[in-house]
């Protein structure tokens, strides 16, 4: 792991109308770490991919990235610098096969033609580097496809592109226990390829599965970063549902990671 | 003019194609493979037409003629060409009910700009590109109101429909008749090349598909990439073959009193628009994004696609098509009249479209289905005709058949579901 952090996320403040989703939000990710945000219904999870994605921008705060300020106002500023997001639902095409959703938006062409021999070989060799082998061909409709292979699909377009860090909005959501399996040792796979990875979750399970630092929020603040050797589920549970913000408004917690509610 | 079946580089290879042997024998397991799992492409629709073919050609006597069958063709071209833009809105999950109308103002326009005597009279073909861009635009108006502002395509097209109905009936009501005399215009339905033209033609449009597979092939050379087998190519490039040049066989053999016949041009521009708008459908990254939006508008807006300018740039195809059509249609009685749009044109374009297999919900189907099924409509509406049947039974016919290919078609989807392809 490097020194300088991949992504770091300073006093990210955001309020929709009365209600405060992000009040004073930190986080920190190093390349070649997964780090997991963990949180109740409407913790502020979800606000913060965005605002990492740039659906939202921000009310205040910083985001910074590789060490350099950055203002991301939208999919395809975070696509430059390297940030890729995949959706809990998905976005595939379900008309469309594997080479064709990989590329989608990004085709490789020359003029205006496609040029689906170069697609259609590094599509192929993306999802052999990334150990995603029960495809069985890269010109299946996605539609074909089970839920697992599916987003191992979505995940393995967000790692094509240089990216340097991925984030995934529960991606085991709707997957039987196999498939979920397949994806986390998937998203295992990309830290250990070095990229940053958030990995936006519900189930404590995948977490501990995956997850070398879990960050909690609950009611849009942190109330504690665990690594996760150190901590259990029963400590991570309790700041879900009872933490105490980490810190004062304003004030950099005193309380060193891992520390905990 | 009708063509074999092309299946589009976009579709799936089976599953099982590795295992399956190589040659003459893997192609017909491949066949069988198909057939079971509901795999059809235009199958179904090839078959149907033969069959109409033979029917007709033994109940009616002045069908399975030479002079009739470039009738046929010229009477298809028209409906073929706005089946075309059909098929790009509904691969959006679109529609555009303004395009009969649309074909009457393409024709409007063009009978308008050639109209000899007045201050803005104009060479034929420079008249024709007028009409086509006028109605392309039209037709970008109506996309930008659906795209931009989010009304329904039904709904801003049905205002079109009676819109560009009203500008016919203003214009006509006084009018009555604008007869066409520019001759370039006329010749976009009666124009008849030689015997040795049309064979030329056969030989270039048999030679795309072959070439298109070479292409891929050289393409790919080297890498582990599928490939289409030689033996399925080859067996689709001989369809194609005896479809093109049986076509301008027949054609060719024709006379009227000591006039030789011949491929018409009409044929010719539906072949011409076939071939580069399935280009732009597969071929290019536009085409692509046409199905990216139609199967899944917001994985497109998230993959940075611009949703909207797809949208409006495919109502301008639809546009510009029913602008070539109604051109056709007004070349082939040399006129445009209050009687304009001929008869249903709107409903046997969308029919067509259907029954070649697009569907309605966006993201699946193919040009060729358009050209397959304004083939199919032409023909049961002809063969109706030569037998001197009623227009009732006409219009309940091509709603049979309308019924029976979607419904067929909606069996083989689940067929296909069903067998996880």
């Amino acid at each position: 792991m490097s020194d300088t952090p991949l992504l770091q996320i300073q006093g990210i403040t955001k309020a929709f109308g009365s209600v405060q989703a992000l009040d004073d939000v930190d986080l920190e990710v190093r390349p070649g770490e997964v780090v997991a945000i963990v949180g109740d219904n409407g913790a502020g999870k979800s606000t913060l991919v965005k605002c990492i994605a740039g659906t939202h921008t921000a009310d205040s705060g910083r985001i910074l990235f590789e060490g350099q300020e950055v203002h991301i106002h939208g999919p395809k500023d975070a696509g430059r610098l390297g940030i890729e997001v995949v959706y809990q639902d998905l976005a595939l095409c379900d008309n469309l096969d594997v080479v064709q959703n990989m590329y989608l938006g990004r085709e490789l062409n020359r003029g205006q033609i496609l040029s689906e021999a170069p697609m259609e070989q590094h599509t192929t060799e993306t999802l052999k580097s990334l150990a995603v082998t029960t495809i069985k061909s890269v010109r299946q409709t996605v539609a074909t496809l089970s839920g697992g292979q599916r987003q191992s699909v979505a995940v393995a377009r967000a790692v094509m592109w240089n990216s340097k860090l991925v984030v995934l909005d529960e991606p085991t959501a709707a997957l039987g226990v196999a498939q979920t399996e397949q994806v986390l040792a998937l998203v295992r796979r990309l830290g250990q390829q070095g990229l940053g990875v958030i990995l936006i979750s519900h189930n404590l399970h995948d977490v501990f599965e995956t997850a070398d630092r879990i960050a909690v929020l609950r009611l849009g603040r942190n109330v504690g970063v665990f690594e996760r050797l150190k901590t259990t589920q029963q400590a991570v549970v309790e700041a879900i549902t009872a933490g105490k913000p980490t810190k004062v408004a304003g004030i950099p917690s005193a309380a060193p990671a891992g520390a905990g509610a | 003019m009708t063509s074999a079946e092309v299946v589009g580089p976009d579709r799936a290879p089976p599953l099982e194609e590795e295992q399956l042997p190589g040659g003459f024998r893997g192609a017909m397991e491949r066949a069988r493979l198909n057939l079971r799992t509901g795999n059809l492409g235009a199958l179904p629709i090839i078959v149907g037409e033969i069959a109409v073919v033979i029917l007709f050609g033994f109940t009616a006597t002045n069908f399975f003629t030479s002079v009739n069958f470039v009738n046929l063709i010229t009477e298809s071209a028209g409906t073929a060409m706005l089946a075309y833009g059909v098929v790009f809105v509904l691969l959006l999950g679109e529609i555009d009910l303004s395009i009969g109308y649309l074909a009457g103002i393409g024709a409007l326009i063009v009978a308008e700009l050639q109209l000899p005597g007045s201050s803005w009279q104009m060479n034929g073909i420079l008249a024709m590109l007028v009409a086509v861009a006028a109605c392309a635009v039209i037709g970008g108006v109506q996309g930008s109101i659906v795209a931009f502002v989010g009304v329904p395509s039904f709904v801003v097209t049905l205002g079109g429909f009676l819109i560009w109905q009203g500008v016919i009936l203003n214009k006509l009501q006084q009018r009555g008749t604008i007869i066409i005399q520019d001759r370039w215009i006329n010749y976009t339905d009666a124009y008849i090349f030689s015997p040795t033209f049309g064979w030329l033609i056969a030989a270039i449009f048999t030679a795309l598909y072959p070439g298109s597979v070479l292409y891929r092939k050289i393409v790919a050379r080297g890498t582990q990439i599928a490939q289409q087998s030689w033996t399925s190519a080859t067996l689709k490039t001989i369809g194609i073959g005896i479809a093109a040049f049986g076509t301008v066989a027949v054609a060719n053999h024709g006379k009227i009193i000591e006039t030789p016949e011949g491929l018409p041009l009409a044929g010719l521009i539906v072949v011409f628009f076939f071939v580069v708008l399935t280009f732009l459908a597969k071929w290019t990254t536009f085409g692509r994004h046409v199905y990216a939006v139609g199967g899944n508008a917001e994985a497109a807006r998230r993959a940075g696609i611009s949703v909207p300018r797809i949208r409006v740039l495919v109502f301008m195809i639809s546009g510009a098509t029913a602008g070539v059509g109604g051109i056709i249609f007004a070349a082939q009685v040399n006129s445009v009249a209050l009687t304009f749009p001929p008869g249903n044109l709107l409903l046997n374009a969308i029919a067509a479209a259907v029954i070649g297999g697009v569907s309605l919900f966006g993201g699946r189907g193919e040009v060729r289905g358009a050209l397959l099924g304004a083939i199919l409509i032409g023909t049961l509406q002809n063969g109706l005709n030569t037998l001197n049947i009623s227009n009732g039974w006409i219009y309940i016919v091509t709603g049979l058949v309308l019924l029976g290919a979607v419904t067929l078609d909606t069996v083989a989807v689940r067929l296909q579901a069903r067998s996880g392809r």
